[in-house]
């Protein structure tokens, strides 16, 4: 009521718009809906062209797609599951790993860290950002697997007693590349963009609230737990949901050192597959319809995936913003 | 303003388009003249030869090659699309496959797999294996090096009591259909697997491409992978001995590819139709195989079909010796002179043969 009132007030003092004027908004008004609808139409397009593309498998595995892990390119049978947990579990763990260490930098970052190293951490977390994902995978490969396997894998495989189920879920090569050291790596890979995220977040908390308790007495960590963390709880939830879709997508980073092998993922350090990874790796050299289909199917299941856990985050986001 | 800006960009971009599309009519029509281009596209095995030969050409005659190294799948996909001059396959299409599409396919240079392995305690090549037990392997069957079946090839040779961990290409490649066609032919519990770019490993880790293999092979003491010649010999990992159709011992060696390749028995292939594995010949590796180039019988435009052909005819003539440099082996002189033979079947609109070799 009394913003239409403003509104109608200042259009009586403002100067009548130039004819100019007013074809210029039109044509600003124009230029911003088709730069929204575009991308609108590009979206669509591609779930469309996925569609179409996965057809054939669809039509020749059925609901058998989603539910099998069998992948055989001789026979000509596919199955998207093994991909699916791979995809699941791989980017479930690296956000098990990502959150709290992220958390904690952030945290450091805007409530205790001296002002002179504000800046070399701060750098150093954005340039973790800006390597290029085939360069962990070659660090992963090279680097990270040999150590991962010399002091973490292979202590706790020898360790395992015979014929317990210990033994059974430590299985795996000896060579430290499998589904946990592809979440590792994932997760540093996610990091930053976390961490970045969060130390944005807790930037934007007034500094009178924070003050106002530690004025009460709060200690750091009861600031950081009753004040901080509350406060910036949605945009958090948005931060982990950027994070955990670029973990879902990784490609090349995730083929290097998650061991390549289709099926589901027997102990914790066993080989797996990602849809991502089989993609990477096979469609290059896929002839057969029903390959190139299949490969083009697991395409659309990531789709379908990535949405879905954006849909959640915003249903999260919208529930909180409500609260 | 706004209007005209716009109109002026799109006017700007249908020129520049024009432009291109004009540059490109001419390049063709005026092949194999300097300053010619043709395109071919695929297989990523042969790709830094043929980067080689097209750069020696380039000096030469002025012939420039822009060879998109995508994988043998996409090099067939791009030639039956017509996209591309040539396609390039490390496996080759069957004959009726060939037909169907009206292609003709010739081989370039020839290669081979060799397995690697990761004993520490052995010297390279000391370890034997016949076919069927490298099948047993990659089936898993055979779980420790130890094992009987490898120990009896082995006499006087201390195998460790390690278990074997199998290392395969995860992306789809002409190395793993050599590879695997070569286990179907010698063993035939691998028929539950089957040959192809791309299978169902039943045991085993993927890296991904040859050095993710090398670098699985080289982390992990047992390991045994498998990777293309050229890049074994580059890097000087430590390999297997195969017993080839002979009952002989032998090492890969540029040798004993050239006796696989001399070996064979072209004439008898249609198509050019031939995987060199287990090869007659005392001194033949057995896991061979060529690397070939797909083209169109009938050509819509003469000129670059001659371009092509007479890029590979030079290729033959003059390229042996950047082949060898780079571990590639060319093939024997008498299979040269029957794919030049060959190429009379590749014909312009006119029905003419769009290239005739110079009498050798």
């Amino acid at each position: 009521m009394t913003a239409a009132a403003d509104v109608s007030r200042a259009a009586a003092v403002a100067p009548p718009r130039s004819a100019f004027g007013a074809a210029f908004d039109k044509a600003f008004e124009i230029l911003c809906f088709s730069a929204a609808t575009f991308l609108l139409t590009a979206l669509g397009g591609i779930v469309v062209s996925l569609a179409i593309g996965g057809w054939p498998a669809f039509q020749a595995f059925g609901f058998g797609f989603f539910t099998s892990a069998e992948w055989d390119p001789v026979q000509e049978v596919y199955g998207s599951a093994g991909a699916v947990a791979g995809t699941l579990i791989s980017a479930a763990l690296a956000l098990l790993f990502a959150l709290p260490l992220s958390f904690g930098i952030a945290i450091f970052l805007v409530e205790l860290c001296p002002p002179m190293l504000r800046r070399p951490i701060g750098t150093a977390v954005e340039l973790l950002a800006g390597i290029p994902s085939i360069v962990y995978g070659m660090w992963g490969l090279f680097v990270f697997a040999p150590w991962f396997a010399k002091h973490i894998q292979m202590p706790i495989m020898m360790s395992a007693e015979p014929g317990t189920l210990w033994e059974k879920i430590t299985t795996g090569v000896p060579n430290g590349a499998g589904v946990l050291s592809a979440s590792i790596i994932l997760a540093i890979m996610i990091l930053p963009f976390i961490a970045a995220t969060m130390r944005e977040l807790l930037l934007t908390i007034p500094a009178q609230v924070r003050e106002s308790a530690y004025g009460l007495g709060s200690t750091t960590f009861e600031v950081v737990r009753k004040v901080s963390i509350p406060y910036i709880r949605t945009g958090a939830i948005g931060a982990v949901m950027l994070g955990l879709g670029r973990a879902l997508g990784e490609t090349m980073a995730v083929t290097f050192i998650i061991g390549n092998a289709h099926g589901f993922p027997t102990s914790i350090f066993a080989s797996g597959s990602t849809i991502a990874s089989t993609i990477a790796n096979e469609f290059a050299e896929a002839t057969g319809v029903l390959h190139t289909s299949s490969l083009i199917a697991l395409g659309l299941v990531l789709f379908i995936i990535t949405f879905v856990v954006l849909a959640l985050a915003r249903l999260l986001i919208g529930r909180q913003a409500n609260l | 303003m706004i209007r005209k800006l716009v109109v002026g960009l799109a006017a700007c971009l249908a020129l520049s388009a024009c432009g291109q599309n004009n540059a490109k009519k001419a390049g063709e029509a005026a092949a194999p003249a300097a300053g010619a281009q043709i395109s071919g596209a695929g297989a990523t095995f042969p790709a830094p030869l043929y980067a080689k030969w097209a750069e020696l050409q380039k000096a030469e005659t002025g012939l420039a090659l822009n060879y998109q190294a995508i994988g043998s799948g996409g090099g067939i996909k791009q030639i039956k699309a017509k996209t591309v001059a040539f396609g390039a396959s490390d496996k080759p299409l069957k004959p009726e496959e060939l037909e169907a599409d009206g292609l003709t396919q010739f081989p370039t240079v020839v290669g081979g797999v060799v397995p690697i392995v990761n004993l520490p305690d052995l010297q390279p090549g000391q370890l034997k294996l016949t076919g069927p037990v490298l099948a047993d392997i990659f089936l898993g069957a055979i779980k420790k090096w130890n094992d009987p079946a490898i120990a009896a090839l082995n006499p006087g040779v201390t195998l460790p009591n390690l278990p074997i961990t199998v290392v395969h290409r995860s992306d789809g490649s002409g190395t793993t259909f050599l590879f695997t066609s070569y286990l179907t032919a010698v063993a035939p519990r691998w028929a539950s697997v089957g040959a192809s770019d791309a299978v169902k490993w039943p045991a085993g880790q993927g890296g991904k491409g040859n050095d993710g293999v090398s670098g699985y092979v080289k982390q992990t003491p047992g390991a045994i992978g498998y990777v293309e010649y050229a890049f074994a010999k580059q890097n000087g990992l430590p390999h297997a001995s195969l017993q080839n159709a002979a009952g002989q011992f032998v090492a890969p060696t540029a040798e004993s590819f050239a006796a696989a390749a001399a070996g064979a028995d072209w004439t008898k292939a249609p198509g050019f139709y031939l995987l060199l594995i287990n090869q007659p010949g005392a001194a033949a590796w057995p896991i061979t195989g060529a690397t070939f180039i797909l083209m169109h019988k009938q050509q819509a435009d003469a000129a670059t079909g001659k371009s092509v052909l007479s890029f590979f005819d030079r290729a033959y003539s003059t390229g042996d010796a950047a082949a060898s440099e780079l571990a590639y082996v060319p093939l024997p002189a008498a299979l040269k002179a029957q794919v030049r033979a060959s190429w009379s079947t590749v014909v312009g609109p006119d029905g003419k043969p769009v290239f005739v070799p110079a009498a050798q």
